[in-house]
């Protein structure tokens, strides 16, 4: 059977993890490496990087990561964080990247997941949302980290990223981000029923009984998180071990 | 030395990573004669399976590769895996390299998620000296939306995907191996595959 899937979320901006927590036996916990090394000890079924760096000049930082990680861990690799065209798709890949989430470059410029998913293959595509509720009933994509709202329908979006090619969707609740109060299992089975491509929960995950429900309450294939794992609150191996007890398949 | 091969259509740098981290010595090739004098092959790929069988046609590699896997291993992974196959209905029906008979079709229309993405179980059916020093709990790492459909004695793993049986790892008895997943980003167990493979080689 498939294993749901537990994904730490690393935050790097020029090259250094924004929130770092010391892992045992990391002696720099701002060095994405030594992280990505650790969340694969810990068990880790998919490393993501997001990369926020500001300029322009910071974001070559992020390929080296991605180098280095690659030499050393065996599990795949996502990165996302202003990727917005072919050539950056391409050097990410280059760079050892499995996958290469984009987000409102793909709201932008919808096209780029079609070419992408021509040109590198559908597997490596991974589409990132930002969806709150609207108020009556529906969810609203939004774009730059949440900020914007483009008055997108989530529901008729993620139908139009399946037919572009996108292989996966990262379906992060903003309504649920950052409050610990679970992920947004309404919004997840709406998305979930609308396509047939994996979805990632992401977002509101803030105990282990959390992973449990999300798991149990939707088709969501994976689950991610980044303060809770970045803050040592939980190890990914804790949360694998405590849905394994429920009856989920992990790795 | 493994001659991985290159025809444009691969994901070579996490086959290399891995063989570097393994110490085992490769070398990423284009050219006819050092996949001739290798001791071993790893056919990778991702994509669509028409262009990449084209692209190894481009190069005359369909008919090198059923040449030397008569006499050396060669492990195709992904991709790779389902060209070994006589035939795939991806985007309607086309040759392979017919190394093992079957052919490679979409998922029934009962699978509810396609493309098959994560880690799934592998079920030992035939022994296949990559499963060496495998717990009986072995996750591997899949990403594809079609599957093969193989002779049951070509079988060396298999795992479940939503109730429906996916040819994993196959493996002729002789020097044909097929991974559809991806050793080199399937952790220690995918390592271990990869170093099965490299004590073949001679």
């Amino acid at each position: 059977m498939l294993a749901k899937r537990i994904i730490p979320c690393l935050d790097v901006r020029n090259g250094k993890v924004v929130k770092g927590v010391n892992f045992e036996g990391v002696r720099d916990i701002g060095d994405p490496v030594a992280c990505a090394t650790a969340y694969n000890r810990q068990g880790a079924d998919e490393l993501v990087f997001y990369d926020i760096t500001a300029s322009h000049e910071g974001r070559g930082v992020i390929l080296d990561v991605v180098r280095d990680t690659a030499k050393q861990v065996f599990v795949p690799l996502s990165v996302g964080g202003g990727i917005s065209t072919i050539e950056g798709f391409r050097e990410t890949l280059r760079a050892g990247a499995d996958k290469v989430s984009v987000n409102s470059a793909a709201v932008k410029n919808p096209n780029l997941i079609a070419e992408a998913a021509d040109i590198f293959g559908s597997q490596c595509v991974v589409v990132g949302i930002d969806a709150k509720r609207d108020g009556n009933g529906g969810y609203t994509v939004y774009i730059n980290g949440g900020r914007i709202d483009m008055h997108l329908d989530l529901i008729e979006w993620v139908k139009k990223l399946q037919q572009l090619g996108a292989g996966e969707i990262c379906l992060n609740s903003i309504d649920a981000d950052g409050t610990k109060q679970g992920f947004d299992i309404e919004m997840l089975n709406a998305v979930c029923s609308a396509v047939t491509i994996p979805v990632i929960a992401s977002g509101g995950g803030g105990c282990l009984d959390h992973f449990v429900e999300v798991f149990e309450k939707t088709n969501a294939t994976a689950a991610l998180a980044a303060s809770l794992f970045h803050f040592g609150e939980l190890t990914v191996g804790q949360v694998k071990e405590y849905v394994r007890a429920h009856g989920i398949a992990v790795r | 030395m493994i001659a991985v091969i290159d025809y444009g259509a691969g994901n070579l740098f996490s086959v290399a990573n891995a063989l570097d981290y393994l110490d085992l010595p490769y070398r990423i090739t284009d050219k006819t004669e050092e996949i001739r004098s290798a001791e071993g092959i790893i056919l990778p790929g991702v994509g669509a399976f028409a262009p990449a069988m084209e692209l190894l046609r481009e190069k005359g590699f369909d008919t090198l590769l059923r040449e030397e896997a008569k006499r050396k291993p060669l492990l195709g992974i992904c991709l790779g895996m389902q060209m070994l196959f006589e035939k795939s209905y991806e985007f309607g029906a086309h040759e392979g390299l017919g190394l093992l008979r079957g052919e490679v079709v979409p998922f029934p229309e009962t699978v509810s998620i396609v493309p098959h993405m994560g880690w799934n179980k592998l079920e030992k059916k035939n022994d296949c000296p990559l499963m060496a020093g495998l717990s009986a709990d072995t996750y591997v790492y899949f990403v594809h939306s079609y599957k093969a459909n193989g002779a049951a004695e070509d079988l060396a793993a298999v795992c479940d995907y939503e109730g429906v049986e996916v040819p994993a790892l196959v493996y002729d008895g002789g020097f044909v191996y097929g991974a559809q997943f991806h050793p080199e980003k399937s952790g220690d167990a995918g390592l271990q595959m990869l170093r099965n493979f490299g004590g073949l080689l001679k």
